[in-house]
């Protein structure tokens, strides 16, 4: 055998390992998608958004505590964190720039994007949970916005940093004070990048488990009291999943399948608007 | 004057940033001196973890914790690797869009659903081939694996695309092949960035909770094989943090939170500033 024909052998062998172990990862991710599709389809029924949390063996039993309960958990955590998060890039963009300390809370910030979210659950349970004595919805909202900063502050200082600088160099010579080029102009020009950010920083805390099992805990019941436990999607799918009950396991499925298409749409729309803001 | 007010807003929210990561070192150090003053190096080194006799010993979890991911990390790289391979140089344009939105709906998966997937698909499995439970150490290796796949693959691809198309045509110019190509231009050329992105991989998978609870078994004791059932600091953090009854009970909890912490806080860090910026400043 030449050289040559060695050498084609070998880069034969390697492509075809390297197509396989495409399909190998393509045959597992599509069997945790079909899994979660079928069962998800398979458990959806009308009782789930009528019905709260029931005793196993009931047949009256659904998610709307659950859902209501994520929805209410989501929102206050979007509440607090998107401010935040659009302030503090705001102001990595527009006035710390290239600063010593710009660039410290930007790498911070990126640690805190990878770090153990259920270390964030600890910390909450610590300073809020102990002194308050309780589980409460406040609580596991934080515990989400904590998450939630980082993936915004992000977005936001990128996002405004492709607004061009003759744009705010323009305003300037108006006459306008810096507050109002970074809010009528900056802003503007960045609107579609924030709203992509804040999307995908909604999505991000969506399927959050572990900050909130001891955080904002959780209820069988229906509940809006935010200064009392309160039942997610993602906690209520995992205490369900470790029962032994079927008719339990069946609803985490269900919980399993919308919270997954909600957090897609959410990818889905951010990426679209994105998409839409370039094309312009 | 609203000009002040505005930049100070901002500037506390991004210092705020600053303030809640000291904090969270602050309190998860401050919870757990009770347990350090208590158990000294031993909590680190020793494994029994016995709480009704207030004996903690941390190191089944620490263990499981590095031997979980390490495991996870062996399945994972060279397949991603593979992955990252076909999806830069291989595969078609419209493969690569298929590939591309699949990773995109993977991200989007909840990872409490890889677990429930792993508990009720993949253990019965392994249950099947190697007998015994199924749970433990090779299940949550496994299906941790699966889950970092795709942002692995994503991140690696990302990082063989920054070689300039100019360095490889000189390359297939010189009658390499394809293979050439990839062993002798892309992957010294790309090589920080992919041992960056594969590091980045390991701090997510290190911390990671939900993939691994149902699949590891929360058994305190240092594994014989890798099937024994057994526990790391996530899943004993899941398990017990509501069921702690005593303040050496909580330390000793806050003391493994603290532990996760600083693992995966220099781990992130080092792929960030020692891989990753060396890619930056390259291009």
């Amino acid at each position: 055998m030449t050289a040559t024909q060695k050498r084609i052998i070998i880069n034969k062998l390697a492509l075809a390992f390297s197509t396989l172990s495409a399909v190998i990862a393509l045959a597992f991710l599509f069997w945790i998608l079909g899994v979660l599709v079928m069962k998800g389809v398979d458990a959806l029924s009308w009782n789930i958004f009528i019905f709260e949390g029931s005793p196993p063996g009931y047949a009256e039993s659904g998610l709307k505590h659950a859902l209501v309960g994520q929805l209410i958990l989501v929102g206050l955590a979007t509440l607090i964190g998107v401010p935040l998060g659009i302030m503090a890039g705001t102001y990595l963009s527009e006035y710390g720039k290239n600063s010593k300390l710009a660039h410290t809370i930007r790498d911070i910030s990126d640690i805190m994007m990878s770090a153990p979210s259920i270390v964030i659950g600890a910390f909450v349970y610590a300073v809020i949970v102990m002194p308050m004595g309780h589980f409460s919805a406040w609580a596991g909202a934080i515990a989400l916005a904590i998450i939630m900063i980082p993936v915004i502050l992000r977005t936001t200082d990128d996002m405004l940093q492709l607004v061009p600088g003759t744009l705010r160099e323009a305003a300037f010579a108006l006459g306008a004070p810096k507050y109002k080029v970074i809010i009528d102009i900056v802003y503007r020009g960045a609107k579609a990048g924030i709203l992509t950010g804040v999307l995908l920083g909604i999505a991000r805390v969506g399927g959050e488990t572990a900050p909130l099992l001891f955080t904002s805990f959780n209820d069988n019941f229906f509940t809006t009291d935010l200064n009392e436990a309160m039942p997610s999607l993602t906690v209520t799918m995992f205490n369900y999943a470790i029962s032994p009950y079927d008719d339990w396991q069946q609803l985490g499925w269900a919980a399993a399948f919308i919270l997954s298409m909600f957090i897609l749409g959410l990818n889905i729309v951010g990426r679209l608007i994105l998409l839409a803001g370039k094309r312009k | 004057m609203i000009d002040k007010i505005f930049l100070n807003m901002t500037r506390t929210s991004a210092l705020l940033i600053l303030f809640i990561v000291a904090w969270i070192f602050v309190v998860l150090f401050n919870q757990s001196t009770e347990a350090m003053q208590t158990f000294g190096l031993d909590f680190i080194t020793k494994d029994e973890w016995a709480p009704n006799l207030d004996k903690f010993g941390a190191y089944a979890a620490i263990f499981g914790s590095v031997a979980s991911t390490f495991l996870a990390m062996l399945l994972a790289i060279p397949i991603a690797i593979g992955v990252a391979i076909f999806l830069s140089e291989i595969a078609h344009d419209k493969i690569k869009g298929f590939f591309g939105v699949s990773v995109e709906l993977l991200a989007a998966i909840p990872s409490v659903i890889y677990g429930m997937w792993g508990l009720f698909f993949f253990v019965p499995i392994l249950r099947d081939i190697f007998g015994g439970m199924g749970i433990g150490l090779l299940a949550a290796g496994i299906v941790l694996a699966i889950m970092i796949l795709p942002f692995m693959a994503a991140v690696t691809r990302d990082a063989m695309n920054t070689t300039p198309d100019i360095l490889k045509e000189s390359a297939y110019a010189l009658g390499g092949t394809q293979w050439d190509v990839i062993k002798d231009v892309i992957i010294p050329y790309a090589k920080a960035g992919i041992i960056g992105s594969l590091i980045l991989a390991l701090g997510r998978a290190i911390g990671e909770t939900m993939a691994v609870t149902f699949v590891m078994g929360n058994v305190h004791h240092t594994p014989n094989s890798i099937m024994d059932p057994t526990t790391s600091i996530p899943v004993t953090l899941a398990n017990e943090f509501t069921e702690a009854d005593s303040s050496l009970y909580f330390s000793s909890l806050f003391g493994l939170a603290l532990t996760l912490l600083i693992m995966s806080f220099v781990v992130i860090a080092v792929a960030k500033f020692y891989f990753l910026r060396k890619v930056r400043k390259g291009q």
